[in-house]
């Protein structure tokens, strides 16, 4: 059995060590925000935090998460009001939308780190993949997302 | 449009609402902000008749919420938002009150086509839809009005409908749409009402925010891999990598007693294997080492084909066009410019790797999916099941990503065979290594161009010979007997510029490898070859390629709206500086013109970024700008993948790209900044949106790379082209 905490829930899992943590939470747990795009740690559709870091569930097993806290898109805020979802809101940014939970969990990190980023750093350091190529919006949206965190 | 008229006359299941429906207060939001949006459901489907239907696409509750179908599915394009404003425009509802569904397929099947084709492929949802969803939203409005007038007994020319309240100007009398869904329902108009002219649009036009964002960001809209149904087990598949091969045999004791494993399926073509969770399907699936009946295929790779290719445009060709005479003008001398260009197989690569949720019992299927040609689906589901199409229902999801991938359900096609032998629901998902090497990939293709300029440097004549594979023999579509397909020659047979005499040939050449639709199909790579091509032209001719361009397209006044308006915003002619440069593209596909001028900087290793991308589109009209927007913003990365990164490759038979470290795509590090304008001829245009965008880019990319360092770019992608750096 494997004990972790996801979305503040605590889980008891019997399941192979070796199974990645995506299909644990789309699988065993039947929470489908988070998606699999590509399993090999390339798109980030399947981004997750792990004690608050931004993580590629496709890509890291259970076994190396037992006891830690995950926080999927499910979790990120109970009414959608998160400053970062609110920010996608209001820039309109999904497309087809598939990538999104990805993407929002990536910018909900990054801006932890970095509070007031400037395009570079959004493009240094942001490098999950939109088919749709929302890109331009996602950029938008870090903005304010930012501008509404700081106040 | 009678269609609507007679539908709305024949609806079923109507029944009576309550008159409880309160008076009330006026609410007079005509255009709510994001507050105020209509919405729509975490899955985008409903049942397929509702009460108080007052038509096919509308009903309406005595609460006043009101129900709006939409004939085509969404995949990112924004299909459920702008299709229902579309018959807002007309009904005069308060859009608060609007939720949005998919039409049923399986009505459309017994309704006669009442939603029409459905099909969400050629940028078709606006272009093809507006007058049907108008008339849909007059008619219904109509009925409304009059089932007021007769209830207050007055002449419906004496009422009026705003805000989802009929009211009679003279009495200030007014009633509420949920109390009136149930006359209006019941009557019969002698007249259908004629639909709104744009200079009436109020609705029509306004930046509304979408409505499937809300579920969007918070991971509650449902895709078809995240489809759940009681007891359903998992497909995890891996078919002959050598397209047309056959699966010989396999041993299936590295699957067999795996925790959760419960079958190994064997398909002509594949093999599957299924279990209690995918990841155990899958990591079983990964253990076996299937033999495979490749055949002769299994020798060909990308350069023969590129070789094939070639050497065909030497052999004969169909003509597609042949306007004056240009053997005679080559005859007379003049500077003759010849080129010949190449362009790649591209996989799709939705973001969603594609999936099927099948249920197959004996005497119905029901099926989760995306499918961009439900009506299609019905069809592919019947012969896969051996069930008559009306017994089958799909259940189509918000799509991953299309960009005409999921208008060939393959993957449901395995699902059904292997839910025959498993007798339980079956989710079979491909990985992404399944989904990129067994797409239906964007044709490879050749073309040679040339043309004879006069003494003023214009082209007297022009002469195109395409190679290319054909996407409706590859489908099955059609056998194409002309030898001619549209897709091919799109952007060739209908090449804007003024030249006296143009010949287009063609041959189609298919290969091993499946082809298919891809998004802006043959305009995908043909704008690429003519827009590059034009650029030579004019450099040879020694004219400035904007001024080129627009003496060439003299007259027309929606190409060089849009040509001058990315000229002007785009600051062509002014310097940029070592290593910089600006390319101009336009181009006419699904009804709409786009033009994009990209700015770009080659570094001294000779590696491009592209900086900017200054684009303007004329479709007529827009039903909402900020959809317009982010799909041309959409389309210019897509293109712009392709431009810098996309190929797939052929070695021994198969895709040698697997994955996104393979397949590189364009991220945020690789996005320039995109301006898009609209240059409106408005009239009678009303094109598509979702496909224009992305051809421009590929060759307004290039140009800019010719003009930062003087290298003409005639094949794709960017990455495989040693540049020598700045000029
Ligand atoms: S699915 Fe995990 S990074 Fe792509
Ligand atoms: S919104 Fe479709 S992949 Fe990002």
């Amino acid at each position: 059995m494997i004990a972790l905490t996801v979305n503040g829930k605590a889980y008891s899992l019997d399941v192979e060590s070796e199974t990645p943590l995506l299909w644990v939470i789309r699988d065993e747990l039947g929470m489908t925000g988070t998606k699999f795009g590509c399993g090999i740690a390339q798109c980030g559709a399947c981004t997750v935090h792990v004690d608050g870091e931004a993580v590629r569930s496709c890509s890291i097993q259970i076994g190396d998460v037992a006891n830690k806290n995950i926080t999927t898109i499910e979790g990120l805020s109970p009414d959608a009001k998160h400053p970062v979802q609110q920010a996608w809101l209001a820039e309109d940014v999904p497309q087809c939308g598939y990538c999104q939970s990805g993407q929002i969990m990536a910018a909900v990190a990054f801006l932890k780190e970095h509070p007031k980023p400037t395009d570079a750093d959004i493009d240094a350091n942001l490098t999950n993949i939109c088919r749709c190529g929302t890109y331009v919006r996602i950029r938008s949206a870090i903005h304010r997302a930012a501008a509404l965190m700081k106040t | 449009m009678n269609r609507i008229a007679n539908t709305s006359i024949t609806r079923r299941h109507f029944v009576i609402a309550s008159a409880s429906a309160a008076g009330g207060l006026a609410i007079s939001v005509a255009f709510p902000g994001l507050a105020d949006a209509a919405s729509i459901g975490m899955q985008a489907w409903g049942p397929e008749t509702a009460p108080n239907e007052i038509n096919a696409f509308l009903a309406i509750d005595p609460d006043g919420s009101i129900l709006i179908r939409s004939p085509h599915q969404e995949m990112g394009q924004g299909a459920i938002t702008a299709l229902p404003m579309i018959v807002a425009e007309e009904l005069e509802c308060d859009w608060s009150k609007v939720k949005v569904e998919y039409a049923s397929p399986a009505r459309n099947l017994r309704e006669k086509n009442v939603y029409g084709e459905m099909t969400t492929v050629g940028s078709r949802g606006v272009r093809t839809s507006w007058q049907m969803l108008l008339q849909a939203g007059a008619s219904a409005r109509e009925r409304l009005i009059a089932a007021a007038a007769h209830r207050w007994n007055v002449p419906p020319s004496e009422c009026e409908a705003a805000n989802s309240r009929v009211t009679h100007k003279a009495t200030g009398r007014s009633l509420d749409y949920g109390a009136l869904a149930a006359d209006a329902a019941k009557i019969n108009l002698d007249k259908e009402p004629a639909i709104r002219t744009p200079d009436q649009f109020k609705l029509i036009g306004k930046r509304v925010a979408r409505l499937d964002t809300p579920l969007k960001i918070n991971g509650s809209a449902k895709f078809a891999i995240d489809t759940q149904v009681p007891g359903m087990v998992y497909a995890a598949v891996a078919a002959c990598p050598v397209f047309g091969g056959k699966l010989k045999s396999v041993d299936e004791t590295p699957a067999k007693g795996r925790r959760g494993v419960l079958q190994v399926v064997k398909l002509d073509n594949a093999v599957v294997v299924v279990a209690d969770r995918f990841w155990r399907a899958k990591e079983a699936l990964a253990l076996l080492k299937p033999e495979w009946d490749v055949g002769e295929a299994g020798n060909t790779d990308s350069a023969q084909f590129a070789k094939l290719y070639r050497d065909t445009l030497d052999g004969a060709m169909v003509n597609a066009r042949n306007d004056g005479n240009v053997d005679d003008a080559f005859g007379k001398g003049g500077k003759i410019v010849e080129a010949v260009y190449e362009a790649p197989h591209l996989a799709h690569a939705t973001m969603e790797p594609l999936n099927a949720t099948v249920h197959l019992q004996a005497d119905k299927l029901e099926v989760w999916l995306g499918s961009q040609t439900p009506m299609g689906t019905i069809r592919q589901a019947a012969a896969a099941s051996g069930l008559k199409p009306e017994q089958i229902v799909i259940h189509n999801c918000f799509l991953g990503g299309g960009f005409g991938r999921r208008s060939i359900n393959d993957e449901m096609r395995q699902a059904i065979l292997v839910a025959k032998d498993v007798g339980k629901p079956v989710k079979l998902v491909w990985t992404r290594e399944e989904d990129m090497t067994h797409d239906r990939y964007r044709p490879q293709a050749a073309v040679r161009m040339k043309a004879a300029l006069g003494a003023d440097g214009m082209p007297t004549a022009f002469d195109a010979r395409i190679a290319v594979g054909s996407i409706l023999r590859s489908t099955g579509i059609n056998k194409v007997e002309s030898g001619i397909e549209a897709q091919a020659v799109e952007g060739f047979a209908n090449i804007p510029y003024a030249i006296p005499s143009v010949r287009v040939g063609c041959m189609l050449k298919n290969t091993h490898v499946p082809v298919m639709f891809w998004r802006s199909v043959g305009s995908s790579q043909n704008a690429f070859f003519v827009e590059s091509y034009i650029d030579e032209l004019a450099q040879a001719a020694g004219q400035d390629p904007y001024k080129f361009r627009r003496a060439l397209l003299a007259g027309k006044s929606d190409f060089l709206g849009v040509l001058d308006t990315i000229a002007v915003k785009s600051d062509w002619g002014k310097p940029l500086g070592q290593g910089r440069g600006r390319g101009i593209a336009i181009h006419e596909c699904y009804g709409s013109i786009i033009g994009q001028v990209a700015e770009v900087t080659v570094s001294q290793k000779g590696e491009v970024k592209v900086d900017r991308v200054v684009a303007a589109v004329d479709c007529g009209h827009v039903v909402n700008p900020g959809i317009v927007e982010a799909q041309i913003q959409s389309g210019v990365i897509y293109g712009l993948s392709a431009a810098l990164y996309g190929e797939i490759t052929i070695k021994q038979g198969r895709v040698e790209q697997a994955n996104f470290d393979e397949y590189q795509v364009v991220r945020l590090a690789d996005t320039p900044k995109i301006e898009v304008y609209l240059a409106l001829s408005g009239g009678k245009k009303w094109g598509g949106i979702g496909e224009p965008g992305t051809a421009a880019t590929a060759p307004a990319v290039a140009n800019a790379v010719f003009a930062a360092t003087g290298t003409r770019v005639r094949s794709m992608p960017l990455k495989n082209i040693k540049l020598p750096g700045p000029v």
